[in-house]
């Protein structure tokens, strides 16, 4: 089964840490990353930029219209996403324990994927 | 890494509500920001044990305002008048705070913060030095170093200002739209100004000084989730992402200035530079323009080019002479004859400019682009006195020395030194 890992954290958080924090998570992570990689159990990743930089296309209405910034205005943000390939839901509990000891703080949500379809752009 | 390291984020990033907040309670920046650190100093005992709480502004806000009653009423003993309506101003506060959570419900709050830092008195130095120590709580220290100054020199000169800000009005009424209006361009103006600041042409003081860019871009960051909406603070933040983008390739192993033309673009982060054009891009979506946008689209064309003979210059000439409209000024006019010079060559730049004498002749970046006009029309003895006359007016020395190799390559091509903000510098 894949499960997406959803990173959910308070990015006024994430933009203040320095420089510094940002490489040891970023490495920590990547670390993490490379076991799964080996284990053949990691998809796709990716780090959203900040969620100012969002835009919203609202399509419940007839003329869908685009709104400035995230979809919801929330204490936490996306702030990115892991697909993970795994035996079970414990076991991607397991590596998103593991992901979360690069830095304290935020939530992961842990979704089972339905329909994955890789994609390819140049 | 330790607790406290994260803590501090958390507590940075919590800052301008809090602060803002704070400031909206007791009326008196002194008083606010003595609530804060108290705060703050609570913060660091009790979170490593149970960690931040979810909302650690709000947390902040309360502590610090019972932490200032506790010392309001402490003082009550001791002065047989109370000030009862700081008290009793308090009391109303309780009651809101629960509902009022969100950054954006504080977004008069936080512009109001911002906006005293601009107070029209101060000079535009103590406006970022205040802003810097209030609103991104940057250690006087800190703001010292990056102004290469002392750290006495700089106490000072935030005490001064913020005794200048107490005796005036601060203005506690929720704003109308035009006022908000009004205190949001005043503040946009002051964020340019903290990052310019820290935008040097100095490599010795690169390091000290980058961090005033980083605040600068935190604190457009923080005016664009406030309103997130207007094109003008999208652009604002746009353009300081895509000059910062480049902090890294704008000197060289030796500390040589390295002009925009001879730049290493793989070392340009281009993280930064796809979060400017995203929000370039969404900017220029409302069709609302402004001078922001006109010079985040310059700096957009400048990051989009992969290599510099890719630039788009018959589009910075067009976007420069739109800028020249809005805001007329003889360095925006200077900025728009690079463009100029590549799209039609030296004699039309170097026409350009030559009403400009009177106004710039005391411009370092005035010579040093008449100098390379100049050279380029092969007229090297007028190009070398231009350049000795830059020399003379270089404000670092890695401006003087940039303008000796000009000197010394009197036959190689042109090099003003185009990567500064369009108009950016007086």
């Amino acid at each position: 089964m894949q499960y997406a890992i959803l990173c959910y954290h308070d990015e006024k958080v994430t933009c203040a840490w320095s420089k510094e924090q940002d490489d040891a998570v970023m490495a920590k992570l990547g670390g993490v990353m490379d076991r799964l990689t080996r284990q053949g159990k990691l998809g796709p990743v990716a780090r959203l930029l900040p969620t100012t930089a969002a835009t919203t296309l609202r399509k419940d209405r007839e003329q869908p219209i685009v709104i400035d910034g995230p979809f919801a205005e929330t204490k936490e943000q996306l702030l990115g996403f892991y697909i993970v390939d795994c035996q079970s839901l414990e076991e991607a509990l397991d590596i998103a324990r593991e992901l979360g000891q690069s830095n304290p703080g935020g939530a992961y949500e842990i979704r089972p994927v339905g329909v994955f379809f890789p994609g390819k752009t140049a | 890494m330790s607790d406290t390291n994260w803590i501090s984020a958390v507590l940075t990033a919590a800052r301008p509500q809090a602060v803002a907040a704070l400031l909206r309670y007791f009326r008196d920046l002194d008083t606010a920001e003595e609530a804060f650190q108290e705060a703050c100093l609570r913060a660091l005992k009790a979170w490593p044990a149970n960690g931040p709480p979810r909302d650690a502004a709000a947390w902040l806000i309360m502590v610090g305002k019972n932490s200032a009653i506790d010392a309001v009423r402490r003082q009550r003993r001791l002065q047989p008048l109370p000030p009862d309506e700081l008290i009793s101003d308090l009391s109303d506060a309780e009651a809101e705070l629960a509902d009022r959570v969100d950054e954006a419900d504080y977004r008069d709050d936080i512009l109001r913060l911002l906006f005293v830092c601009c107070h029209k008195e101060l000079p535009a130095t103590q406006q970022i030095a205040l802003a810097l120590r209030i609103v991104s709580g940057l250690s006087v220290r800190q703001i010292a170093n990056a102004f290469l100054v002392s750290e006495a020199a700089m106490e000072q000169r935030i005490t001064r200002a913020k005794a200048r800000v107490a005796a005036a009005q601060v203005p506690f009424e929720a704003p109308g739209a035009i006022e908000r209006a009004e205190r949001l361009g005043v503040v946009a103006a002051m964020v340019y100004l903290v990052f310019n600041e820290g935008y040097t042409t100095n490599v010795a003081e690169q390091g000290a000084r980058a961090p005033l860019c980083e605040e600068a871009i935190r604190l457009g960051r923080l005016l664009l989730r406030l309103f997130p909406t207007e094109p003008e603070i999208m652009a604002l933040t746009a353009l300081l992402l895509l000059q910062h983008a480049r902090a890294d390739a704008r000197f060289d192993a030796d500390g040589m200035a390295v002009v925009l033309e001879e730049q290493d673009r793989s070392r340009w982060n281009s993280k930064l530079i796809a979060e400017g054009l995203a929000l370039v891009e969404k900017a220029l979506r409302h069709r609302r323009p402004g001078p922001y946008q006109v010079q985040a689209a310059i700096a957009a064309l400048h990051a989009r080019a992969a290599r510099f003979e890719d630039t788009n210059w018959d589009e910075i000439d067009l976007l420069y002479g739109t800028l020249e409209r809005m805001q007329p000024s003889p360095v925006v006019t200077l900025n728009r004859a690079v463009a100029v010079l590549m799209t039609r060559g030296p004699a039309d730049a170097l026409a350009m400019i030559e009403p400009l004498a009177g106004k710039l002749g005391g411009y370092f970046y005035f010579h040093g682009a008449r100098g390379a006009f100049l050279k380029k029309l092969g007229r090297a003895e007028e190009a070398r006195v231009a350049f000795d006359r830059a020399i003379a007016l270089a404000n670092t020395p890695a401006e003087a020395a940039h303008i000796r190799r000009q000197i010394d390559r009197l036959a190689a091509s042109v090099e003003l030194q185009p990567d500064t903000i369009g108009g950016a510098r007086p």
